[in-house]
């Protein structure tokens, strides 16, 4: 009954002590293992055959590849491709995670800050680190816009250094926040079936239809937002790394 | 495994120079238009993220939190390492706000880059 258990995190087995703080194999590790050995198998076994006429595994690998590939080159230009199996392990990895979270009692990942947080943080370092190594200190040209008056430049350059420190926040955010939203809209209206169940009797289980309903069609809606919401972060991923590459832009 | 030579091709070109740089960013800006025409008049994948206009409202209102949070963040750190209160709050958070509706406006495609920058 209560929307916020399903986000609870439980130990599986402990893997030792780091100083005060126990490590432990988590129900969240142990999806985001799976998802892991499902997107290898997947792969492997789809491109294990290379056939000129694909199977329908190899089409759906090479389909998938042709979808992050296009979306990288067509942000970031070829030189952008360098950077493909970034993009591509994470677009993947947040996909299936997305999608685990939609097959009732599986455990969302997706759904917890400090996982989006991480991967933006090894989005934003990536970029940082990468302009800074191509670019040297041109990389700074990047919050420099040309054709500044003078006297607003200093104001102009703060507001570009915050804009693009604030990037792993709505990154990581966005994410999170739609799974999380989505996944207790769902266990809400849920929760109304037994209520209304509990309450009325016969005529509240036959008024649980109503509910019922709005379970199928959100259960549609978030089918959908598990996808769109990886691709979100796989594009604004494509659009941070083609600052690194090209700075002046 | 064509784009994999082109990327060694494109790697080895020593970096850095002006010249040289503004003719790639002259490529990529008409590979870009080359790019960016099919999804224009076809169904890309650009259209189905186009399409939920609850991801988009939600992708522009967390951009503009992000930015504010982010100023005010950092101004209230500055003020603690610095005894500045309440100076350095206000003054990044405002510039937090700025920062925030100019992501808001990079995000709707508002802000016309190249018109900006050149």
């Amino acid at each position: 009954m209560d929307p916020i258990h399903q986000f609870q995190i439980v130990n599986l087995f402990p893997l030792g002590k780091l100083g005060a703080s126990e490590i432990a194999f988590t129900n969240s590790a142990a999806f985001m293992l799976l998802a892991v050995v499902l997107l290898t198998g997947f792969l492997v076994l789809g491109t294990a055959g290379g056939r000129a006429v694909p199977t329908r595994l190899q089409s759906a690998a090479e389909l998938t590849y042709e979808f992050v590939a296009d979306m990288l080159r067509s942000t970031a230009g070829h030189e952008g491709m360098r950077f493909f199996p970034f993009v591509f392990t994470i677009f993947m990895f947040v996909l299936v995670l997305n999608l685990f979270g939609l097959i009732p009692f599986a455990f969302t990942v997706t759904s917890h800050v400090i996982i989006t947080a991480a991967l933006a943080l090894t989005v934003f370092f990536t970029v940082l680190g990468y302009g800074l190594i191509r670019h040297g200190f041109h990389f700074f040209n990047l919050f420099v816009p040309k054709g500044v008056p003078i006297y607003i430049l200093p104001m102009i350059v703060a507001i570009e250094i915050l804009s693009f420190v604030s990037r792993p926040i709505s990154h990581s955010v966005r994410l999170f926040a739609n799974m999380l939203a989505g996944h207790i809209a769902l266990k809400v209206f849920a929760g109304f079936i037994i209520l209304l169940g509990g309450a009325l009797g016969a005529i509240g289980w036959a008024g649980g239809v109503l509910p019922f309903a709005m379970i199928v069609a959100l259960t549609a809606l978030e089918a959908l937002v598990a996808f769109l919401q990886a691709y979100v972060f796989a594009i604004l991923t494509c659009i941070y790394l083609n600052d690194a590459i090209h700075p002046g832009h | 495994m064509a784009d994999g030579a082109q990327d060694e091709g494109e790697r080895k070109q020593p970096p850095d120079d002006e010249a040289q740089l503004s003719a790639r960013l002259q490529r990529l800006g008409e590979r870009l238009a080359n790019a960016s025409r099919p999804s224009e008049n076809g169904s890309g994948p650009r259209q189905t993220a186009d399409m939920s206009g609850f991801a988009r409202g939600f992708r522009l209102s967390s951009e503009l939190v992000a930015g504010v949070l982010v100023g005010a963040g950092l101004g209230w750190l500055l003020d603690r390492w610095l005894g500045t209160t309440p100076w350095g709050l206000m003054l990044l958070g405002l510039l937090g706000f700025a920062a925030g509706v100019l992501n808001v406006m990079r995000a709707a495609g508002v802000v016309d880059e190249r018109r900006l920058k050149d």
